[in-house]
């Protein structure tokens, strides 16, 4: 049946307030058991939460020790030996078991469900199984990196991974090779429940961006992870028989390891960045409570970047032997995946001209992801052109256009998602004060570790090297300093976060007053998310005639104060918003 | 809608709407897990292509070594199992309790032979030394050294050496026709890569590709027959009544694909060398 709303728009007032519920998904049930056999998927997303946020300490651990170590010209305080276990160390963990597992397992696993209206993922034991491979995975690698370390760089290339190098290289790429199957298994299991999960009414058209983009992650880790798997399953093979088929003494060929290496690994540095992208159009649209600019451009988009990220991963070979026209073909490929980023960014910058913004931490780590993502983007540019990038292969420019990618980029987005959806996963508030700051300093020294890495880069300095000429201390200070202070950042929130789980006042149902279905719910929810079948009657982000999905209208935006007229005209949208014509599908 | 919901309560998940989705769902899931299961694939096939095209000699010189006859039966039986599976689906259709576990423990007994005679075709192939690394270099040094020692005896005779001919002809000691005996007459007296020469670190590579993907192979088919062997389980204890038969065909899905990659597994590895008199 379909309703079509005249024109007068019909917004229902906003819905009471519900109370916060006796019982949520947090303590219906309780003891280890509870948790460990749980297959509700908020529970797991929990788990994932927890357990990545442990590894992103490790791996920052690491890092830590490489940006101390490099305080000098000749290593500060790691022998070379050490130093090259320690930036392999932070690259593994970082990359495989934070980067990766991040947004899809924690945010993925918690709001796909609830966002389009579901009781739960359409395979809830092959979720839970997906965090305990997860965690046989990671078990391999720790024990890779405590009996002995992994000194080969991430990457592992062979023939020094599997003739040459005497450190732990097998339990680590077996403990990568296995974490790869957690991701298809996370990935497979968004991608039917977005195909066949979705509420009444929750069209393509109507999903979230999120959601979008989360289904754009999964395409790639279906698509991609089996290759590496397969690639680093015979890279194993190499180095405990002997004998493999990248062994050059038998005729093999190493770089044909790099193209299957990074024919998976530069589209998981999608799989990285695009659910970020997911989370700042959610944040963004609400705190400028402005619908979202090109709604079909920014979903395609993320589709785009999943199909044209599988054409370029020979630009991370121009120098390691490939034919000038295949490095000029994937010159130009590289170029056309920075489109649709470039038009998510216009998107958003859009989307917040002329919006009534404000300023809460969710927002700011957005804002910040904004200019840091783009920094990082444009520099990506420079190492597309395979001109520019001889020069700058493998230099500190690298590592400071991707860590502006994945760490300026995707980890300011899961933070930002960590602040917005912190009240609906723990049905607390954290400290605004605390939480503005730490957004605040995260990016102060976000700046300062990386900018001087790119002057480094450009001046010639390696990367992977212990050592460097005194004329670069300067830089490597300054940079070294910066990460002390994004070390601060970063535990800030570890420390408000635990501490509002205990102190923090209790969370609305909706306290940004966002229109998403997962708003729509208690705070915590249930365990069955919805206690009704939610009928989605619009778009996700309908912040101008001010109604969620559902059509109800919305609570009063938080911030919302003296100077922001549109709280006050009740409906928040701008004055004279054209009613939309509302179709119910039941 | 809520009339079969009720009805079927025990095979009905409680986050699914109703029966509909709920095997959609899971058939959806499956084919996605296929995709995967290609791109694992793939990598090799890619590698694989890769190689070939550079070492033509080398590939065609081992796969006339490995032995053909296993493949062809082992083939038979796959395809056979896939005929089975897709009738025990038509049985769990049915309702037909019996003939479904009839038809499974016929399709694993299918899968079973053919993981018996991959085990009867890697203990020959290990009897052979026709394994990559050490063992390989070690028993393909036993015919040179002959062929060395015969020339040397010659020599000190006052005999001619042996000529290209009669290395061709010769008739090594163990009598025995050997993969090793074969390399041997090829490449004596030939400098490395001249022409009719087979390298025999190439060769290797080849034998890399064989082991890695017949084992893989072979993973998925123990992997498919542990399925199996779970269905027989569930429709022994009455778990697959006739509205729940996705299960069947869920797997069965699995089962043909990885039937599908024996079918190019097989000329791949075992009909690209010329037989018949090397």
């Amino acid at each position: 049946m379909s309703i079509v709303i005249g024109d007068t728009p019909r917004t229902a007032p906003p819905p009471p307030e519900p109370e916060t519920p006796r019982r949520s998904y947090l303590n219906e049930t309780s003891g280890f058991w509870s948790w460990a056999l749980t297959v509700d998927h908020k529970r797991i997303g929990i788990l994932y939460l927890v357990s990545i946020t442990f590894f992103f300490l490790v791996g920052g651990i690491a890092a830590g020790l490489v940006r101390a170590n490099l305080l000098t010209p000749n290593g500060a305080i790691l022998t070379e030996d050490q130093y090259n276990k320690a930036f392999t160390a932070h690259g593994v963990v970082m990359l495989f078991l934070f980067l990766i597992p991040s947004i899809p397992a924690v945010f993925g696993n918690f709001l796909v469900p609830l966002m389009i209206g579901a009781k739960d993922l359409a395979f809830p034991k092959l979720n839970l199984a997906s965090w305990y491979v997860y965690m046989i995975g990671a078990a391999f690698m720790v024990w890779g990196l405590l009996s002995g370390g992994i000194d080969t760089g991430w990457t592992l290339y062979p023939p020094y991974s599997s003739r040459f190098s005497h450190s732990s290289v097998a339990p680590g790429v077996f403990g990568v090779f296995i974490t790869g199957f957690s991701s298809i298994m996370t990935g497979l299991n968004i991608m039917v429940t977005v195909h066949k999960m979705r509420a009444p009414g929750m069209t393509w058209g109507r999903l979230p961006l999120f959601i979008w983009a989360m289904y754009a992650t999964s395409f790639i880790q279906l698509l991609g992870t089996p290759v590496v798997a397969i690639t680093l399953l015979l890279l194993l093979v190499e180095r405990l028989a002997g004998v493999g088929i990248f062994d050059p003494s038998i005729g093999g060929d190493p770089v044909l390891y790099q193209h299957l290496f990074w024919f998976y690994s530069h589209p998981a540095v999608y799989i990285m960045i695009v659910p970020g992208m997911g989370v700042v159009s959610e944040v963004l649209t609400c705190f400028s409570r402005k619908n979202i600019f090109g709604y079909k451009a920014v979903a395609w988009s993320s589709v785009g970047i999943a199909v044209v990220g599988f054409l370029v991963w020979a630009h991370h070979m121009f120098v390691a032997g490939i034919s000038y026209y295949s490095a000029l073909l994937f010159s130009f490929l590289t170029m056309l995946v920075a489109v649709p980023s470039a038009i998510k960014v216009f998107n958003w910058v859009a989307t917040l001209y002329r919006g009534s913004i404000t300023f809460q931490a969710p927002m700011m780590f957005t804002l910040a992801f904004l200019v840091l993502f783009t920094v990082g983007g444009v520099t990506g540019m420079f190492l597309a052109t395979m001109g520019t990038d001889i020069h700058l292969h493998d230099t500190y420019f690298v590592v400071a256009h991707f860590h502006f990618v994945m760490v300026g980029g995707m980890v300011l987005a899961y933070l930002a998602g960590i602040h917005f959806w912190w009240p609906k996963m723990t049905g607390r508030m954290y400290s605004d004060f605390w939480s503005k700051t730490s957004a605040t300093v995260i990016f102060v020294g976000f700046f300062f570790t990386f900018v001087p890495q790119f002057v480094l880069g450009y001046h010639g300095m390696p990367r992977r090297y212990p050592n460097y000429p005194e004329e670069f201390q300067v830089y490597n200070v300054l940079s070294t300093a910066g990460a002390s202070i994004l070390g601060v950042g970063y535990l800030m929130p570890a420390v408000y976060l635990t501490l509002s789980l205990f102190f923090g006042p209790k969370a609305s149902a909706n306290p940004w007053s966002a229109t998403g279905l997962e708003w729509q719910v208690p705070s915590p929810p249930t365990v069955f998310n919805f206690e009704y079948l939610p009928i989605t009657v619009c778009g996700p982000y309908e912040y101008a005639i001010g109604v969620d999905q559902m059509g109800r209208g919305l609570p009063e935006p938080p911030g919302a104060g003296d100077d922001n007229p549109a709280a006050k005209v009740g409906p928040t949208g701008p004055i004279g918003a054209r009613p939309k014509e509302t179709e119910v599908v039941g | 809608m809520s009339a079969s919901t009720h009805g079927h309560g025990t095979v009905l998940k409680h986050h699914f709407d109703n029966l509909e989705q709920q095997h959609s769902a899971e058939r959806l899931g499956m084919w996605f897990f296929l995709v995967t299961e290609v791109l694992f694939f793939s990598g090799m096939f890619v590698a694989y292509t890769v190689y070939r095209n550079w070492y033509p000699g080398e590939f065609a010189f081992a796969s006339s070594h490995l032995i053909w006859w296993i493949a062809a039966i082992n083939t038979g039986l796959l395809i056979t199992s896939s005929l089975t599976m897709t009738l025990a689906i038509r049985s769990a259709q049915l309702g037909d309790k019996a003939g479904l576990i009839r038809r499974l423990l016929l399709t694993f007994a299918l899968g079973g032979g053919f993981m018996g005679f991959k085990a009867l075709e890697y203990t020959t192939d290990y009897h052979e030394r026709f394994v990559p690394g050490e063992v390989f270099r070690t028993e393909y040094a036993r015919p040179l050294a002959e062929l060395t020692a015969d020339d040397a005896r010659r020599k000190y005779e006052g005999r001619p050496v042996l000529t290209a001919q009669e290395v061709k002809d010769y008739q090594f000691k163990g009598g025995q026709e050997h993969w090793s005996q074969d390399l041997a007459t090829r490449n004596y007296g030939k400098t490395p890569g001249a022409e009719g020469t087979v390298s025999p670190e190439r060769v290797q590579l080849f034998l890399m590709f064989y082991y890695i993907m017949t084992g893989i192979h072979g993973v998925h088919i123990i992997v498919g027959l542990g399925c199996i062997l779970w269905l027989v389980c569930e429709a022994w204890r009455g778990a697959i009544p006739r509205e729940a038969y996705s299960k069947v065909e869920v797997i069965s899905l699995y089962w043909h694909l990885v039937d599908m990659i024996w079918l190019f597994l097989m000329p791949l590895l075992y009909l690209i060398g010329t037989r018949g008199g090397h």
